[in-house]
This record gives C-alpha cells, structure tokens and sequence, in this order.
C-alpha cells in the first residue's frame, strides 16, 4: 500500500520539484554570474529576488484597483510584470554594486562580504518601510488570476496548474536567453572574459567596471524575474521571505559549480528535485517522525557537505584561494 | 577643548564624576526620560575615555556599575533590563570576537552556541526533562543553575568542536557560508524536535524555567529588606552579569596575551606562515570555535532563567549578524571594541528605536497637525522599533566603506580583515 502512494504521488512531486529547480537556477545565476567575475559571494542577492516580487504584487494590486486586471489579456499582464520586476531588480543590484561593494573591491575577502551582508539586512527593513508607509502592511498577497488558476488533467491522478506551466515556460525562456547572451553576443564574449583574467581582458579594451554592473545587472534581472515568477507561484510574500530561497539558490550555485552557469541551471534543478523529493518522501519512509519541515536542514546539509567534499561543485573547476 | 580636559587627570576624575552624580540625580528625578539615561550612560563612556590613575579608574567603574546603576535599576525597571541585555550581548560579543577578531574565522551561525546553552538549561530546569527520561524528578533544584553555568560552558564548546571539525579545511567566505548553515540547522532543530521525543517542545518553546536560588533571603531579612523576588531577581540577575562579563573580559584579556592567542593571530594573518612557525592550526582552530563558544554557552544558560522562557525565534540568523555588527562596530580582535560595540548596539535598539516609536506613538495619539499632514495618519505599521535589521545592516556597510577597523582599533592591525600590509 505504502509503495502505491509512493509511485502515486511521484510525478506530482516531479512537477513540484521541477518548478522549484527553475526557480532556484534563475536566482542561482545571480550568485554565480557575480562570483565568476568577482570571486564575491553578494549576499544580497536574496533581497534583489525578493524586490522584484514586491515590484510585481505592487503593479498587479495597482491594475487591480483601476480594474484593468481582468479586462487585459493575461499573457500582457504578466508581461509587463515580469520586465518591470527584472528591470527593478537589475537596477537596484547595479546600484548597490556602485556604493556598496565598488570602493571595497580591493579590500581583503571577507570585507565585500560583510558589507553585502549589511546590504542584505538593509534592504529587508527598506522594503519593510516602503510598505509600511505604502500600503501600512508588508505581507502581501499576489491577487489571482481566474485564467492561471485553471488546471489541465494529465491523468485522473495528476493535474497541472496553468500558473506552473507559466513559470516553467517563463523560467525556461530567460535561461534560453541569458545562455545566448552569454555564449552567442560580444557582450557575452566580455563577460567571459572579465570572468577569466580582468587584467588581461582589460588590456583587450574591455572596460571592466561596466562588464561588471553589466553582470550584476543581468544577475539582478534574473533573480528580479525570479522573484516575480515566485509570487505568482506561492502568492505570499514579505520582505523576508527571499532570505531562504536565497540561500537555497546559493547552494544551488555552489552545487552546480559557482561561477559556471550551466552548473547553476543544473544545481538549481537538482536542489529542487532533492528538495521536493525529500519533503513529501521523508515523512512517508520515516512513519512520520521526520516531516517535511526537514526540507530546510536538508539543503544546509547539502551545502556543508558539497562545500567541505567537493567545493568545486558538479561541473564546477577548482576555486583559486584568494587572502 | 574636553580632550584636552579629559587628558589631564585631575579635573578628568572631576568632570567625569560630577558628571556621573548628576546625571544619576537627573535620572531619579525624572526616571522616564530616556534623553537622561542616555547621558549617564554617555558619562560612562566619557569615564573610559578619561586619562586618570588606575585606582581611581577602577573605583569610579565600580561605583558606577555596583551602586548607581542598580540604583537606577530599581527606579526604572527597565533600564536595569537594559543593563542586563548590554550585559548578555557582551558576553556574546566577546566570544564571538575570540573566533572572528582573533582567529580570523567569520562564524555567521554564532548565536546557535548561545541556543545550546540556553536549550541545556531551559530543558533540565524546567519540567520539560520529564519528557524525555519519564518520571518525575525535573524540574532540578534551583542550585543546579549555577552547575549548569559550567554545563553550558562544556556542551557550547562540544557544539564548537563538532562545528570546527569539518569546515577546518575551509577557508574565508566558505567557512562562513557553512557557520551560516549550521547556525539555522539548529534553529531548524530546536523548532521540530518537538517528535518523535518530545526534546525541545518545538516552536512553542519551553517555561517555566528555573531561575537560580535566593539563598541570600534570610540575612537580608536580618537585615530588614523584604526579599520580594520581584526586586530582588533583576538586580540578583544584573549581579550573575556582570559576574559573567567580568570573567569574560578577564579570560579574554589572558587569552589574547597567552601563547594561544599569538598562535590565533597568527593563523589570522598568515596561516600558511604560521603552521611553518609551528602552530598546530587543527588544535588552535579547534581551541578559537571552542573558547568562542563556551561564553555563548554559559550566557544562554543566564538567558533562559532570565526569560522562564526560550523558543527557537530567539536564536535566529539576525541575532548572529547583530553580535557580529557589535564586533565591527567596535573594532575585530578589540575587547574594549566588543564592549562599547554590544553596548552601543543595544542601547539603540532597546532604548533609543524603542524610544522613538514610543514618542510616534504618542504624536499618533495626539493627532497634531504638520503643513496639514494629520500625524493620527501615520501608518501604524511604522516602528521604528522593528528596524533592528537597517541598524544592524547600516552599522555594517558604513564601518566596512568608512572606517574597517572599528571605533576602538585592536592594536595590532591585520590583514583578513582589516587593510592590506
């Protein structure tokens, strides 16, 4: 009996951890995009995600008060939804880069580090009081949308939502992007390289301080776009929720390799698989005397151990040490 | 013109003393003002400042501390709460300075060490023991407190050894990723080890805790005080703190001037160096994560009687980055920095941001009107007392752009995170 609820839930649980994964490599990229060309953990990218959740309940609770929301097509909505989160999120992340972390970037390792850490905890409060004295509330709720709240029935057993299907198509769609941009464009070609030797690439007339906001830029996008697909999905958010998918999409990252993007995709999606595997399975195997709040303790876990057995991650090369 | 009046001894010791007595005056005659308390509390900082002889250094400290500030206490409660909370978090402060201004490791997770010993009191003095072994027999007798003092000493430092074992081989932004990590596991923990045993009573948290024995009750009877525990446990529990705070510093002070602590600077500036000189970098890192935690240890144990109660929302990830704010603040490796740093970054948020949406409070209430802006209209969700994360955030960025060393430098200057050379 207990081996027919295992199989029966196993593509639902599939489907969870896939949406998770996607949503884990958008963020990842950030964190791993700055660290190829900074070797910097930028610890506020959690906040950047989660910026560009609140830009997109702000936007959507807007067309909801002027009542645009179920007169315009849903695929514009969401458009312009998304482009404005990635937008705002791009530019708060280059923003911060430019007081918070450019005039520390000679500075020994752990300096950028802390100040990023005071970034994060900066912004959570900032947002806290940009709603507070906005809206007098910082728990936000994404409204619904009738058309994404529909399900498609696989079989009688497993259904999928609309909504998950956007994020799925959304996500899949930024990373296709991002990868061309990356590998295909002149751009791409001067982010590699500032990622490979910024001596060397700028002595090739590569103006590495603008690949570098660049890269944040493109790193906060992404996670911006995250944050607005993660509302959509989950619906509840306040300024500190993007704390612990940040940290999961650290781990991601640093699973996959940090500073690979490839490897963060790939982490992305295995921490989410892992993640959702463990939360329904672990109750089930252990009788339930560990449940799905393990979840968490779970990718920590698989953080210290791919940090202390194989920091170089999944497809990652070894990490240079820096003093 | 008052550092020229602070660095000539005589009229030093005068200013800072009359300046202690009227402000303590100015406290006891308007107990409520928190502008008054946090005078006496600048004349405290302007007595360290102070040139003057030791001797009488010390015994102006120790007027302050023993006489006028329970004093104070017993005027305004509150302020002797605040006192005991600076108190707490320069402990804190201190231990976490042996592990990152010393050794040089950045611990993110260091408020888990505080949980530890907090949980190992909160368990066996309160019933909740009888959970996990059956029977009867807890909660133990209060005298078991000042045992556990020691108890929470062993079991921070067993959590520190089993913390520095594996990420030994770690270095920099990695190990405090991992420190990071195992500080919310045991969060994590402490909120479901609620099943299958009942350990930790899950995020409901446990209470009654026993608080320590009043075995003084009887001479002061003789005495003809009325023992109320009501007023005698703030100040008994101010006294354990400034017990603690004092063995602190003084191990601290030992530590940083012993062999050991050379070997952990060393290890700080230059590991490779220093294992080539001969520093035993396992057993020294070891040593750094254990003593560390150890004070967490014995703090949370003062924690959990002092509150009867604990729940996992005490230990979370921004209780790690305010202690580690409080070191930076005051100077990485700086005993003199960790003190003014926790004191600095506690009384603001206790007194002063708690202060402040008093105050908008009170403006909300009266309605008053700015350039026609009602300020009945303030958004209610605005307190200024829930913004300890900007502080924290704020004291952390702008030390690392303006000023990396701290306001009270070590002095010895170094490299891992201070400037280069």
């Amino acid at each position: 009996m207990d081996l027919e609820i295992l199989i029966g839930i196993f593509p639902q649980v599939l489907l969870d951890g896939i949406i998770l994964g996607f949503m884990y490599a958008l963020i990842a990229l950030g964190y791993t995009m700055v660290y190829g060309v900074l070797e910097f953990i930028n610890f506020a990218h959690s906040e950047i995600f989660i910026i560009g959740a609140f830009v997109g309940v702000e936007i959507l609770l807007t067309f909801k008060s002027a009542g645009w929301l179920d007169v315009m097509p849903w695929v514009l909505v969401l458009l312009i939804v998304l482009v404005a989160g990635m937008v705002v999120s791009g530019t708060v992340a280059v923003v911060v880069e430019r007081t918070a972390y450019r005039p520390l970037r000679s500075a020994p390792r752990l300096i950028p580090l802390i100040s990023a850490i005071g970034v994060s905890f900066f912004l959570q409060d900032a947002i806290r009081l940009f709603e507070s004295l906005w809206r007098n509330s910082f728990n936000l709720v994404y409204p619904t949308m009738d058309v994404l709240n529909g399900r498609f029935e696989l079989t009688e057993t497993i259904d999928v939502s609309v909504k998950s299907l956007v994020v799925i198509v959304a996500a899949l769609v930024m990373l296709w992007g991002l990868h061309t941009l990356v590998n295909r464009t002149k751009v791409g070609k001067a982010i590699r390289a500032v990622a490979e030797d910024q001596a060397a690439a700028s002595l090739m007339g590569i103006n590495v301080n603008r690949i570098i906001s660049l890269t944040f830029l493109i790193g906060g996008a992404m996670g911006g776009g995250a944050g607005v697909l993660f509302g959509v999905q989950y619906s509840l958010i306040n300024p500190y929720t993007g704390f612990i998918p940040g940290l999961k999409a650290f781990t991601a990252a640093v699973l996959g390799g940090i500073g690979n993007i490839p490897g963060a995709m790939l982490g992305g999606l295995v921490l989410g698989l892992l993640e959702a595997f463990a939360a329904s399975y672990l109750s089930l195997l252990t009788g339930g005397a560990f449940g799905a709040e393990y979840k968490d303790i779970f990718a920590f876990s698989i953080l210290i151990l791919i940090l202390i057995f194989r920091p170089k991650g999944l497809l990652g090369e070894v990490v240079r040490e820096r003093a | 013109m008052i550092k020229a009046l602070l660095d000539r001894p005589l009229p030093a010791t005068a200013l800072v003393a009359a300046l202690l007595a009227a402000t303590t005056l100015g406290v006891a005659w308007n107990p409520r003002s928190i502008v008054v308390f946090l005078l006496f509390q600048g004349s405290m900082l302007l007595l360290y400042f102070a040139r003057m002889p030791a001797r009488v250094k010390g015994t102006l400290t120790l007027i302050t501390l023993g006489i006028l500030m329970p004093f104070l206490g017993t005027i305004n409660a509150y302020y002797m709460e605040i006192a005991i909370q600076v108190g707490i978090f320069v402990a804190l402060a201190l231990g976490l300075n042996i592990v990152v201004g010393l050794a040089g490791l950045l611990d993110l997770g260091y408020v888990a060490f505080f949980a530890v010993g907090a949980y190992s009191w909160a368990i066996f003095g309160s019933p909740q023991a009888n959970q996990i072994f059956g029977g009867a027999y807890f909660p133990l007798n209060p005298w078991w407190f000042f045992v556990f003092l020691f108890v929470g000493v062993a079991v921070a430092a067993g959590a520190g050894i089993l913390l520095g074992l594996p990420v030994l081989r770690l270095h920099g932004d990695y190990l405090a990723l991992v420190t990071l990590g195992f500080g919310e596991v045991i969060r994590v923990l402490a909120n479901n080890l609620d099943k299958p045993i009942n350990f930790t009573n899950g995020p409901k948290g446990i209470t009654p805790i026993g608080r320590p024995p009043i075995f003084f009750a009887a001479p002061l009877e003789a005495l003809g005080i009325d023992p109320n525990p009501n007023v005698i446990y703030p100040l008994y529990l101010y006294a354990l703190v400034l017990l603690i705070v004092g063995a602190t510093v003084l191990a601290n002070r030992r530590l940083e001037d012993s062999h050991i602590g050379r070997a952990w600077e060393a290890i700080r500036e230059d590991q490779t160096a220093a294992q080539a000189m001969g520093v035993p970098l396992v057993r020294m890192k070891l040593l750094a994560f254990a003593c560390g935690a150890s004070f967490a240890g014995t703090v949370g144990v003062l924690f959990s009687a002092k509150q009867i109660f604990v729940n996992p929302e005490s230990f979370t990830f921004m209780e790690s980055i305010g202690v580690l704010a409080m070191i930076i603040l005051g100077g990485m490796g700086s005993i003199p920095g960790a003190i003014l740093g926790a004191a600095v970054v506690t009384i603001l948020n206790l007194q002063i941001l708690k202060g402040l949406s008093l105050w908008l409070n009170e403006l909300r209430n009266a309605g008053i009107e700015i350039f026609g802006y009602s300020l009945a209209n303030l958004p209610t969700q605005l307190e200024p007392a829930k913004y300890e994360r900007m502080v924290f955030g704020l004291i952390l960025v702008l030390m690392m752009i303006f000023r990396p060393q701290g306001i009270l430098p070590a002095k010895r200057r170094h490299r891992e995170l201070g400037e280069d050379g």
